[in-house]
């Protein structure tokens, strides 16, 4: 049963207190990648287009500094895919919780799932129905906000000096450290917190690229599965 | 204001790789068990995504961020989240001035 709630009023304004935070901290990393895009050659219409059509921080980050002039398509796609291939796990967690959505809207939704979208938008789902307007406000807001930055980066370029002078380069840990306790349900969370940041430390010493993000979301799923054995 | 055509095709790579590994997971979504170890598995995605993210920097980088990841866990239980990024990038800082 599928109904439209009369006042999407109070979805759409949780999802915008729910992104804000989130919003805030990746100011410092849309500054940085516009500014490095900047250095590499890209104009601001070009760190536009990109910060549009792909919408995903850690995978512009890799494909800007992998940047040559010219930009070759087949090497840059690839190391996109690698580095977001984490979004598949995460769609198809999140697609379980998409009741309320028609699929056009599923389709158009997954567009906005970035880290911190698909981490809001599954602690709502945690607590109640998530329903579209939460997640495209969140979607939207945060996606508004990329583009804003990112641009102002490249435009500012070298005048912004370096990050990490302030701490503004531990944002984004420290805001994932928030969202990952926004999950805490006792003990079996620790536990495969502990097993994810323990393969995912490993695996980053070891081997080059992003491959440590699966070895940790393998190593803290089987963790829960192996948990989910011994109890039930 | 350039708009370079190897350029353009290059963020049209970047897009579509991006959109295919989002929605590929919303095809795989509805073919999962929903219940036993597999739910288990899914279940745990989220914070289990979420620190393997973001281990390597808190945990692998020095002995400053460990100790600022350390404040920011027990921060992140007691506060709303923009609170705890606050505190998580003061105590870098701190912990940066004082130990290097």
């Amino acid at each position: 049963m599928r109904r439209t709630p009369i006042l999407p009023g109070e979805d759409l304004a949780a999802g915008l207190i729910a992104i804000f935070p989130a919003a805030i901290a990746v100011v410092p990393f849309g500054l940085l990648l516009g500014a490095t895009a900047g250095l590499k050659g890209l104009s601001p219409v070009e760190i536009a287009l990109m910060s549009g059509v792909v919408f995903a921080g850690s995978s512009q980050f890799v494909a800007v500094d992998l940047w040559t002039d010219p930009a070759s398509w087949a090497a840059l796609g690839l190391a996109t895919l690698i580095v977001n291939l984490r979004f598949t796990l995460m769609s198809a967690s999140l697609g379980r919780k998409l009741g309320a959505f028609s699929p056009a809207q599923r389709f158009g939704a997954v567009f906005f799932l970035a880290d911190e979208v698909w981490a809001v938008a599954e602690r709502r789902a945690a607590d109640r129905v998530l329903r579209p307007a939460f997640l495209f406000a969140a979607g939207g807001f945060l996606y508004a906000n990329w583009m804003i930055w990112t641009v102002a980066g490249c435009l500012l370029g070298r005048a912004l000096g370096n990050p990490a002078a302030l701490g503004f380069d531990f944002a984004f840990a420290a805001m994932f450290i928030g969202l990952v306790i926004g999950f805490w349900r006792g003990p079996r969370t620790g536990l495969i917190i502990a097993a994810s940041a323990a393969a995912a430390v490993g695996v980053d010493a070891l081997v080059a690229g992003p491959w440590y993000v699966l070895a940790g979301a393998a190593a803290g799923c089987g963790a829960a599965a192996i948990m989910a054995g011994e109890g039930a | 204001m350039t708009l370079d055509a190897a350029t353009s095709l290059a963020i049209l790579a970047m897009a579509l790789a991006t959109y295919a590994v989002r929605a590929g997971g919303l095809l795989i979504a509805e073919r999962l068990p929903q219940q036993g170890r597999v739910r288990a598995a899914m279940d745990a995605l989220p914070p289990a995504v979420l620190s393997a993210v973001i281990a390597p920097t808190a945990l692998a980088t020095g002995p400053a961020e460990t100790l600022a990841a350390i404040v920011t866990v027990v921060a992140a239980f007691r506060l709303p989240l923009i609170a705890t990024v606050a505190i998580g990038v003061a105590s870098v800082v701190v912990f940066r001035a004082l130990i290097g």
